[in-house]
């Protein structure tokens, strides 16, 4: 009897039947609905016989295009996921006042508030940044590839990994309930002996690692793969931004592997770094994670910064205003970015000068963001303003995110703070910047781009009810909430006793429904655009009249990007092209040189996440096996030297031919 | 703009806006490679940086005076300053395209390398085996995790060297193995630099605290 228990613990480690929430209706229920969806989703494709053409043109592509574009299908899947966690929050909050307990119990809504903060960022927010990055910058800086494109396929599946272990955790065993910084002492193993924040420890780490490395990509590229005569001072804006942002990951993730593998020893192995006794400081662990977590908000905004500048001028139809200031700014927040961290952490209580310094670095970055939102509004202005959906989208950002700086600058005094820390405001505070920016970003990103992507414009019509939705949405569902903070409710409760508050929170439910009806607009379009794809088709090329190097080439690009290397003069090449009278060369093709496709970064992907897994389970053979076949195959793909083919200069002649077909109907 | 206006005028037509020859962006993996091992500075920044907070936590247990063995330390920093001077040597013998001597210098650095792991390995099984292991307090948790990461990376690289070695013996040294062995030497040289950080900060202040 005692030797069986002793091989199940060997084989299985902590991982039993009662890890599966059987006793969790919602759990349950949640699962029965993904395993059919998932089987029909499946069975779809089995019956369609896509899976041949999934491999061996998307998993195993190491196309920027397509990698750009599976990032973006991987964010909108975890925007859904995020956005049911809030929810089920808004719900729960709304209704929980005086007897009523609502309907979540304490231990389920906490995870829900740590999946909802640690599936937003990392994983909705991250992966639809870097998917925008990926499509766009090779096209900006006329480039074929990456430097890199089999690390940006591995970079790709690294961030499905640590995707997949968080979706996991929901129905075999339970996420963290510690909040999405999982601070100590709470989330140590005294406090936290569950896996959940094993959990969070491990899916962060390997989707860190993909992170990384496409940060380390990006930089290469724009440093060394910029079109002839492009100099830093011609860059897009876009590609500007992309660069200091991925500068910041590679400045900043280090210290989030490094923090996480901290606290996974003080989990895993018992040393005392975060721990109340032996000398355990855990307030360590609090600066560490917010030196990486402050710039990684950057990391989010300083892309769709980007964005909209590129938005703004094509649609005002005019060269950006003020683009050395533009520049600048983003370079000035990069650096200052770094200067803040403390800012989180006020309360801390490190004394009137330390606070006083990191108060005014914070403040100090409102100037920068402060000259862009000028420098936009100036560029509008005496523009001929075409209010397409992804400049509605812009517009709706420059009012929003105005409102979330101001919130945000009276957060910086630190006394301010000290009423406000940990408050509904605060929620209030970064909900304004992240959904009134990042978000709002993205749907314009997603709206500008889509049709260099696919090929077809997204349908205007939705994408406007997508639009009004969202912005109401935002407002109602957010402004209450800074009315709680100032009133003193504090974030992350499931229950309150005072009747009087509870209005506030049923409108803010309201405001939630109004963006879920935002997503499920956003939904419409896609499907309503893929149905009359024919009638969006774009083939022209250039569908916004747009003024940068990715406009000059075909809708969806080549897989070669461009049969000729661009050669760029200044800022704005292709309005430069166009305004000057370029002539598309129909002849005189070469062979090019292209990467070939490999199944190498789905494999190690698997494999890193077998490991995580065993981890989390303490299967410690699955781990080691995981580990050591994750470093061989490692080793075997620096064996492979058949990395590259060259397109034939018939086939290059051939797409090009169609493209001068299709051009010349446009006339 | 008025530079290439005036080229375009002088020239009497349009400027050039595609390149019709094939255009080849340099190769980025040096660059990338140094990317990377800034962010892997910062990992052991951050290793730094908690050791120089808890580093005097010894939770009534023992301190740097009673447990670092300087003597032996020194051996042990010489093992990995001198296969830093052979992986040098093989780059030379790289240079002139000479495979064997190449091989040999490898050969030789890597046992530099685990010469330096076993006596790291020694001295952690000493300091265990003596009740100061990293459980023992912040200080020595701190200890463990610094110096361990350090020789994980020694480890690494010493597979890395293997593998780069049967590679260099089976394709000889090509421009594809020229560029992995200068990836694995700036490697190499900057687990020695941050060594000799190791060495200052933690043994040699250690003792003197």
């Amino acid at each position: 009897m005692h030797e069986t228990a002793n091989t199940t613990s060997f084989l299985f480690g902590r991982l039993s039947w009662d890890a599966i929430p059987f006793h969790e209706p919602i759990l349950l229920w949640t699962f029965i609905a993904v395993a059919i969806g998932g089987v029909a989703l499946l069975a779809l494709i089995t019956r369609l016989g896509a899976w041949g053409m999934l491999w061996r043109d998307w998993f195993t592509s190491v196309d920027h295009k397509k990698i750009g574009i599976m990032y973006i299908v991987l964010g909108v899947v975890m925007l859904l996921r995020g956005f049911s966690d809030a929810i089920m929050m808004r719900i729960q909050q709304a209704w929980a006042f005086g007897d009523s307990m609502g309907y979540l119990p304490p231990h389920h809504y906490d995870q829900i508030f740590t999946a909802h903060g640690v599936i937003m960022i990392f994983f909705v927010a991250m992966p639809l940044v870097v998917g925008l990055m990926n499509i766009v910058v090779p096209l900006q800086i006329g480039a074929r590839d990456v430097a890199f494109p089999f690390l940006n396929n591995f970079s790709f599946w690294m961030t499905v990994a640590g995707a997949v272990l968080v979706m996991l955790s929901l129905f075999v065993g339970e996420f963290a309930k510690t909040g999405w910084l999982a601070y100590p002492p709470l989330s140590g193993i005294a406090y936290s002996p569950d896996v959940g924040v094993d959990y969070y420890a491990w899916s962060l780490q390997i989707a860190g690692v993909g992170t990384l490395l496409s940060g380390v990509n990006f930089i290469v590229t724009i440093v060394k793969m910029r079109a002839p005569g492009m100099t830093l001072m011609k860059m897009p804006i876009f590609t500007w931004t992309a660069l200091c942002t991925n500068v910041l990951i590679v400045a900043a993730f280090p210290v989030l592997t490094a923090v996480l593998a901290l606290l996974s020893l003080d989990r895993y192995v018992g040393t005392n770094f975060f721990t109340n006794d032996f000398g355990g400081n855990a307030m360590m662990y609090v600066n560490l994670i917010w030196i990486w977590g402050h710039p990684e908000v950057y990391i989010l905004i300083l892309p769709v910064f980007g964005v909209f500048s590129e938005v703004v001028s094509t649609f005002s139809g005019k060269k950006l205003f003020g683009y050395a200031s533009m520049v600048y700014a983003t370079v000035v927040i990069t650096i200052l970015s770094y200067l803040v961290w403390l800012h989180h952490f006020f309360t801390m209580g490190s004394g009137a000068s330390v606070n006083s310094f990191f108060g005014i670095t914070t403040m100090i970055i409102s100037i920068p963001t402060g000259a862009k939102m000028f420098n936009w509004l100036f560029t509008m202005y005496r523009g001929r303003i075409r209010f397409e959906v992804p400049m509605l989208w812009a517009v709706g950002f420059m009012v929003t995110f105005v409102v979330g700086g101001m919130t945000g600058v009276l957060l910086a005094v630190p006394p301010a703070d000290f009423v406000l820390h940990n408050s509904l405001f605060l929620i209030a505070h970064f909900h304004n910047v992240i959904i009134g920016g990042v978000v709002f970003g993205l749907f314009a990103g997603i709206n500008y781009w889509f049709p260099k992507a696919m090929g077809f414009r997204l349908d205007p019509f939705w994408g406007k009810v997508s639009f009004w939705f969202w912005l109401s949405g935002y407002w109602i569902a957010f402004t209450p909430l800074y009315v709680l903070g100032l009133m003193g409710v504090t974030r992350r409760l499931s229950h309150f006793d005072d009747p009087s508050l509870q209005i506030w929170f049923q409108i803010a439910l309201v405001g939630a429904v109004l963006i879920l009806f935002g997503i499920m607009a956003f939904l419409v379009q896609l499907y309503v655009s893929i149905r009359d794809r024919a009638r969006l088709r774009d083939s022209s090329g250039d569908p916004w009249n747009g003024r940068t190097l990715e406009w000059s080439t075909s809708s969806p690009a080549p897989a070669y990007n461009f049969a000729f290397t661009p050669r760029v003069h200044e800022q704005d090449a292709w309005a430069d092209m166009k305004q000057r009278g370029h002539r598309r060369p129909t002849s005189g093709f070469l062979p090019i040189h292209m990467p070939k496709n490999t199944a190498a970064g789905i494999v190690l992907a698997g494999l890193a996440m077998a490991c995580g897994f065993a981890l989390i389970w303490h299967i410690w053979w699955m781990a080691g096996a995981a580990f050591v076949a994750l470093v061989a195959s490692a080793i075997a793909h620096t064996f492979n030297s058949d990395r590259d083919f060259h397109i034939p200069a018939e086939e290059v002649a051939r797409v090009e031919g169609e493209r001068t077909r299709l051009l010349a109907q446009q006339v | 703009m008025s530079t290439t206006a005036q080229m375009a005028s002088n020239a009497g037509e349009a400027p050039v806006f595609y390149l019709t020859e094939d255009h080849h962006p340099e190769n980025g993996t040096l660059l990338g490679f140094w990317l990377y091992l800034m962010s892997d500075c910062l990992i052991f920044a951050c290793l730094f940086a908690m050791y120089g907070v808890l580093g005097g936590s010894y939770a009534a247990g023992p301190g740097p005076k009673e447990l670092f063995d300087l003597p032996l330390v020194a051996v042990n920093t010489s093992m990995l300053l001198l296969s830093s001077i052979t992986y040098g040597f093989a780059m030379l013998e790289m240079q002139r395209s000479n495979k064997i001597p190449t091989l040999i210098w490898l050969f030789v650095t890597g046992c530099f390398g685990l010469a330096f792991l076993g006596i790291e390995l020694t001295e952690f099984h000493h300091m265990i085996a003596e009740g100061a292991g990293p459980q023992r307090s912040a200080f020595l948790s701190s200890f463990f995790t610094l110096v361990g990461t350090h020789g994980l990376h020694v480890s690494f690289g010493i597979i890395w060297l293997v593998v780069l070695m049967v590679q260099v013996g089976q394709r000889g040294l090509t421009a594809v193995n020229q560029r992995r062995l200068s990836c694995l030497s700036l490697f190499w040289h900057f687990l020695d630099v941050v060594w000799i950080g190791v060495f200052t900060f933690v043994y040699l202040m250690g003792v003197l605290r």
